[in-house]
C-alpha cells in the first residue's frame, strides 16, 4: 500500500470517528445538566424562542396545507368509491405518524439545524470554542447541551400544533368538498386516533430533535476556515439532518409496524 | 528548581508540535520564568500560534512534555487538564470575544461559572477589569461595536477575570495601528507590574519586542525549532546566525 493510499486510509478512519467522538464528548457533558449551572435556562430560553416560537406560524401554514393537500387528494380517489367518510382516517393517521412530525423536523432542519452550524462555525472561526476550552468550559457543556434540550421540548410541542392544523386542513376540505358534517368529521377523527398513535408521532419527533441538534453542532464544529467553510458546514447541516430524519423516520415506522401500530 | 533558581512556570521539553501527519517543530525545550515577558517569535507560518495551542492544553503534542506550574497540562486527565487551564488567561488574536453576549457579560462569565460571588459583587469586580484595561463604561456595549483594539482589550479584561498569574497573549500587536500596539505594551507592562503575573506573547512585532519582552525564543521553520534564545537586545547587537540578525535588526535585511 502505498503512502497516498494509506494517508486516504487514515482520512477516511478520522472522518468517520470524529462524529463518534463528538457524541462520546456530548455524552460525557451530560453529567453538567446536574452540576452548578443546571439547564442553564438562560440559554435554553433563548434556543427555545429562536427554534419554538419563532416556528409557530410556519409550521401551522405547512401543517394546514398539507392535511388540505392530503385531504384533496384522498377525496378525490375516496368519491370514486364512495367511501368519503376514510378521508378522517387517512388524515388523521398520515398527519399524527407521519406528515406532523416529518414536517416539523424540516422545519427546524431549515431554520435551527442550519442556525446551530452556523453559529458554532462562526465561533470556531473566531477562536470562541478555542476561549471557551481555555476558560475550562467544555463546548458541548455550554453549546449543544442547551441546544439539545430547547429541541426536545420545541419539537414536540410544534408537532401537536402541526397536528392540530393538518387535521384542521384536512377538514376543511372534508367540510367543503366533500359536504361532510363538521360533528360526523369530529365524532370519526375521535374513533380514528387514539393517544397512542399521537403519542408515537410525538416519541419521532424526539427523535428527530436529537438528530437535528446534533447534525448541526457537530457540522458547526467540524467548520474550518473563513466564511465559506461556515456556509458549507450549515449546508452540511441541513443535508445530514434531512438525510437522518428520513432514515430514522423509516427505522421507526418499522419498528411501529412490528408493535402494531 | 531551573536555573535562575526559581521553579519555572513553564517548562517545555523535548517538544514535537505539529498537526495530522506534519510535524513543525521539533526538539523544543524552553523554560519561562516567574514574572517574565517572554516572547515566541518567528516568520509568519513557522508554528508560532501552532505553539501556543499546545502550551494552553488546546492540541496534543506529538512527542515531549509542558508543565505548567508544575503540573503536565500533556498527560493530564480531562478534569486536571480544565483545572489548568482555568489558572491561566489567554487572549486571542481578534479577542475572541462571544457575539451573542455584552462586553460586560464576557468578562463576567468566568466569573458565573467558577466563583460563587452575587450579581452585584460580579459587577463590580466586571467594572473594575474593564476599568484596568481602559474600557470603563463600554460593559453594555456588544463586541461588534467594539474596534480591533479594544475587542483584544476586552478580551484581556476577560482573561483577567480570575486573577490569572500566568498570561497568554496571541498576536497582540495584530492588526493594530502603533499608537494602539503601544499601548497595549504599557498595558502588558503594567499586568506584569501591578499583578505580578507571568506573560507569555507571540509575535513577530519587533519594537513591542524590544521594548517589553524579558527573554525571547525564536523558531526557525527551516530549522524546525529554536534558533535562538536569550534576552532580544544582546542578541540583537551579539547574533551571529544569519537568520536571527535578519529578524532583529533591519540593517540584518541586507546581510
Amino acid at each position: 500500500m502505498d503512502a497516498a493510499t494509506k494517508q486516504a486510509w487514515k482520512d477516511l478512519g478520522w472522518k468517520l470517528a470524529a462524529p463518534v467522538v463528538f457524541i462520546g464528548a456530548v455524552t460525557l457533558a451530560l453529567p453538567a445538566l446536574f452540576g452548578k449551572h443546571g439547564l442553564r435556562k438562560r440559554e435554553i430560553l433563548y434556543y427555545l424562542d429562536l427554534c419554538g416560537v419563532r416556528s409557530v406560524s410556519i409550521v401551522v401554514l405547512i401543517c394546514l396545507l398539507m392535511g388540505a393537500v392530503m385531504g384533496m387528494q384522498a377525496a378525490m380517489q375516496l368519491r370514486k368509491v364512495g367511501t368519503e367518510i376514510f378521508i378522517v382516517d387517512i388524515v388523521g393517521l398520515a398527519v399524527f405518524k407521519e406528515f406532523g412530525p416529518l414536517m416539523v423536523a424540516m422545519i427546524a432542519t431549515g431554520r435551527a439545524g442550519s442556525a446551530f452550524a452556523a453559529e458554532i462555525g462562526t465561533m470556531k472561526v473566531n477562536e470562541e470554542i478555542s476561549a471557551l476550552r481555555t476558560m475550562g468550559i467544555r463546548p458541548e457543556e455550554y453549546l449543544v447541551l442547551p441546544k439539545l434540550i430547547a429541541m426536545l421540548i420545541a419539537m414536540p410541542l410544534l408537532a401537536t400544533i402541526g397536528d392540530i392544523a393538518g387535521i384542521v386542513g384536512g377538514m376543511a376540505v372534508g367540510v367543503t368538498y366533500l359536504d361532510l358534517p363538521l360533528a360526523v368529521y369530529w365524532e370519526r377523527t375521535i374513533q380514528a386516533l387514539s393517544a397512542m398513535t399521537f403519542l408515537l408521532g410525538i416519541v419521532k419527533c424526539a427523535v428527530f430533535a436529537i438528530l437535528i441538534s446534533l447534525c448541526g453542532c457537530y457540522c458547526g464544529f467540524s467548520a474550518e476556515g473563513d466564511a465559506q467553510g461556515v456556509g458549507r458546514g450549515a449546508t452540511r447541516a441541513v443535508v445530514s439532518s434531512i438525510f437522518f430524519v428520513v432514515v430514522a423516520d423509516a427505522i421507526l415506522t418499522l419498528l411501529y409496524s412490528f408493535i402494531g401500530y | 528548581m531551573g536555573k535562575r533558581g526559581k521553579t519555572p512556570e513553564i517548562k517545555v521539553t523535548d517538544l514535537a508540535i505539529g498537526y495530522d501527519d506534519r510535524v513543525l517543530m521539533e526538539n523544543l525545550n524552553f523554560e519561562v520564568y516567574p514574572g517574565e515577558i517572554f516572547f515566541i517569535m518567528g516568520g509568519s507560518g513557522c508554528g508560532k500560534s501552532t505553539l501556543l495551542k499546545h502550551l494552553i492544553g488546546l492540541y496534543e503534542p506529538k512527542r515531549g512534555d509542558i508543565v505548567i506550574r508544575g503540573r503536565s497540562i500533556v498527560n493530564a486527565t480531562e478534569e486536571l487538564r480544565m483545572e489548568i487551564m482555568r489558572s491561566f488567561g489567554v487572549t486571542y488574536q481578534g479577542g475572541a470575544l462571544f457575539g451573542s453576549l455584552t462586553v460586560a457579560e464576557n468578562v463576567a462569565m468566568p466569573l458565573e461559572e467558577y466563583t460563587d460571588l452575587s450579581a452585584s459583587e460580579i459587577a463590580a469586580v466586571v467594572e473594575s477589569k474593564l476599568a484596568l484595561v481602559g474600557l470603563a463604561g463600554f460593559g453594555d456595549l456588544m463586541p461588534a461595536e467594539l474596534s480591533g483594539g479594544m475587542c483584544k482589550r476586552a478580551g484581556l479584561a476577560r482573561a483577567l477575570a480570575l486573577d490569572p498569574k500566568l498570561l497568554f497573549f496571541d498576536e497582540p500587536s495584530a492588526g493594530l495601528d502603533p499608537v494602539s500596539s503601544a499601548e497595549l505594551d504599557r498595558l502588558i507592562l503594567d499586568l506584569r507590574g501591578h499583578l505580578g503575573a507571568t506573560v507569555v506573547v507571540i509575535s513577530h512585532e519587533l519594537d513591542s519586542v524590544m521594548s517589553i519582552a524579558d527573554r525571547i525564543i525564536m523558531l526557525d521553520k527551516q530549522a524546525r525549532g529554536i534558533i535562538a534564545e536569550g534576552d532580544p537586545r544582546e542578541l540583537r547587537d551579539a547574533a551571529t546566525e544569519a537568520a536571527v540578525r535578519r529578524f532583529l535588526t533591519r540593517d540584518g535585511m541586507k546581510a
